[in-house]
């Protein structure tokens, strides 16, 4: 059901540059501070490595790098095919 | 005696009356049935009941205990979710379907033998196929030829391992089995298949999308969770279910990554949900056990809430492709908040229902030491933030604009999300709620410091990683394709094998027509119509052949032939003779 978008139409929160880079700015300091948490507490644990500093956060930056690294460069090539490959 | 009926009565009894009514009445009762069942099961002590004898065995339709009534209970919720969710759908293929569907799940999960349990578990297979086939397309038609043929090869595998198994065992009651013998090696391998384990997983990926926006919901709830209660109460402890769990929980996210049928993402990450319980089962302790149990009981309900989001997006727009959707939070607000539950509650946050039930079987993997397995679960935990937290409400609701204006979701879809998504976020901040059903007595607590900040930082960096990715434009775009899968080997392989066959067994009719049909008997018959000519023809013509002297060959034929029509052969006077001399000699003898 697409309608044609009215020019005049409210533009919604996302729709401006500016609300997006607030958001932006916002996430990138909320990550800053999760991260610094690990400055003040310090964690018990099961395994030894989880008390390093910033264990969990570099695990999950890394973790998700290399996945979206796999699959676009490996495994994408290898089983991406025309829509109507089945047909 | 107990006043109440078997659990699965009322809502496989209760799907006949829908076959006639229509528009409220059906809508009246379709939300009563699960209600009424609900009630039922409640007045069902602890215990077995319903049993009776057949041809020897004990047949126990009620096997209540603690493990089976919490997924009793879930399946109720869903199901009347579900009911709600497709209160619009005057489909009574789709509406009989997905409440016996139901029906038969709850048999599966309160069957006290193996026999009870295989027909419940093949009517799940057959309700489930027309849930798919439902939706009348070319691509759901033959999605749903796949599932059936693949659920049935998989059942057919169940019941040999049944059948063996009491045979052998001399018992047909359905509890604890372990991997041992060949029988529990094919009950193992049946119930891996519903179960959507690494290679056996490709219909669950390939039939789901494909499935109606309603039937959907049911389908993501009950035939894989009806596989870890199996696999909770027959093969607890096992290690091999580890590595299978595991396997489970990493593949499928980078299948998730470049998928662009977001439903088909949820397939996966489903996948990838299933591999925790899976993983649980396999180690085994009541943590860990009561890890996988909590997990199922949270997924299908933050399962079906993604779904039923992506649903309304696919009822209102039509599209459900990344490449078309975008933007749409403006117009579906209140679907786009839900699905943001959903997202926040597979993804594990505090205060969400995956953050208590996942962590137990992360700790439980710690507990015992297995490195690698809490490595790989981490590591999975981050994915599934990343494909299901995150790229599903993203590509659908914010994005580009896609252009795309519509409607906000019906009122009866927006009441079912809802009830997901508070019971997500109540679960989530009264985890207790959910630990008293438990099969197992547990005091974990979930919420501690050092647990709420590790979970935190991991999403957190998770998600700086999707920013970044997607600010370098590294984040690979969505392409309309077709990404291969397991299913391959059989989509591709099915024609290749029928190709194969098809020359091999057919050629070798042709052949078997065309020597021992056609040309053989037409040899013998002609040979012996008359059978004296055609030996002296053939002889004259060899004789002819070796002596190189072949002018005399066709007058000596043409007198072959006239001797034969005159039937003028000189060995016929010799025997005349003979018989003639014989008939004296007798006479002469016996007279």
């Amino acid at each position: 059901m697409k309608q044609p978008v009215k020019m005049n139409e409210e533009l919604g929160m996302f729709d401006k540059p500016k609300n997006v880079k607030r958001l932006l700015v916002l996430f990138f300091t909320l990550t800053g501070g999760v991260l610094a948490i690990d400055l003040f507490y310090h964690k018990h644990t099961i395994f030894p490595w989880e008390e390093y500093f910033g264990f969990y956060a570099v695990y999950g930056f890394v973790a998700c790098v290399i996945l979206v690294i796999v699959a676009k460069y490996i495994l994408r090539p290898l089983v991406m095919r025309e829509e109507d490959y089945y047909d | 005696m107990i006043n109440a009926l078997p659990p699965a009565t009322l809502l496989l009894l209760g799907a006949l009356p829908l076959i006639f009514l229509k528009g409220k009445a059906k809508g009246f009762w379709m939300l009563l049935l699960p209600v009424l069942s609900f009630a039922n099961l409640l007045a069902i002590p602890i215990g077995s009941h319903w049993s009776f004898s057949f041809l020897g065995f004990e047949v126990i339709l009620g096997k209540v205990d603690k493990l089976s009534l919490i997924f009793g209970y879930i399946f109720h919720i869903i199901a009347f979710i579900s009911n709600l969710y497709a209160l619009h759908v005057d489909d009574r293929v789709q509406n009989v379907a997905g409440t016996i569907y139901a029906g038969a799940a709850l048999g599966v999960t309160f069957a006290g033998d193996m026999f009870s349990l295989f027909v419940f578990w093949e009517m799940l297979t057959i309700s489930a196929t027309f849930l798919v086939l439902a939706r009348r397309s070319k691509a759901a038609i033959a999605a749903g030829a796949r599932y059936f043929m693949i659920h049935v090869a998989g059942g057919l595998c169940l019941l040999a391992g049944i059948i063996i198994h009491v045979q052998t065992t001399g018992s047909a009651a359905f509890g604890f089995i372990g991997l041992e013998s060949l029988a529990s090696y094919l009950i193992f391998i049946g119930v891996g298949v519903n179960c959507a384990w690494p290679f056996l997983h490709s219909w669950l990926v390939d039939a789901y999308p494909e499935a109606t926006i309603t039937g959907t919901i049911y389908l993501s709830a009950f035939t894989t969770k009806t596989a870890i209660y199996f696999l909770a109460r027959a093969f607890p402890g096992t290690e091999a279910l580890i590595w299978i769990g595991v396997g489970m929980a990493g593949f499928p996210i980078f299948f998730a990554v470049i998928e662009n049928d977001l439903r088909r993402v949820l397939a996966y990450s489903l996948i990838n949900q299933v591999g925790f319980m899976v993983v649980g089962i396999g180690i085994g302790t009541h943590l860990a056990i009561n890890g996988a149990v909590a997990h199922a009981f949270n997924d299908i309900l933050f399962k079906g809430l993604l779904f039923m989001t992506m649903g309304a997006v696919m009822y209102r727009t039509g599209k459900i492709n990344a490449t078309d959707l975008g933007g749409l939070y403006k117009s579906m607000p209140w679907t786009c908040g839900f699905c943001i539950v959903g997202a926040a509650s597979i993804s594990a946050f505090p205060l969400f229902s995956g953050f208590v039930s996942k962590s137990m079987v992360m700790e439980s993997a710690a507990h015992g030491d297995m490195r690698f397995v809490w490595f790989v679960l981490l590591f999975a935990s981050a994915g599934v933030f990343h494909h299901a937290g995150i790229k599903i409400p993203f590509f659908a609701f914010y994005s580009h604009d896609s252009g795309l204006r519509c409607k906000e979701a019906p009122r009866h879809m927006l009441l079912a999300m809802g009830i997901a998504a508070a019971l997500c976020i109540f679960i989530g901040c009264f985890p207790n709620a959910l630990y008293t059903h438990l099969p197992y007595a547990t005091d974990y607590a979930p919420y501690s410091a050092g647990h709420i900040i590790a979970q935190t930082q991991l999403l957190f960096f998770s998600a700086l990683a999707f920013t970044l990715l997607l600010l370098a434009g590294i984040y690979p775009a969505e392409i309309r394709s077709v990404n291969l899968d397991a299913d391959l080997i059989y989509r591709k392989g099915a024609p290749w094998l029928y190709r194969v066959c098809d020359k091999a067994f057919n050629g070798l009719n042709d052949f078997g027509d065309r020597v021992f049909v056609k040309k053989f008997p037409a040899a013998l018959s002609r040979f012996f119509s008359d059978p004296a000519r055609s030996v002296q023809r053939f002889g004259t013509q060899l004789l002819a052949e070796a002596t190189g002297d072949e002018r005399p060959l066709a007058r000596r034929q043409s007198e072959i032939d006239h001797r034969t029509r005159n039937l003028a052969y000189p060995v016929g006077g010799g025997v005349l003779l003979a018989v003639v001399f014989l008939t004296l000699m007798s006479l002469f003898i016996f007279f």
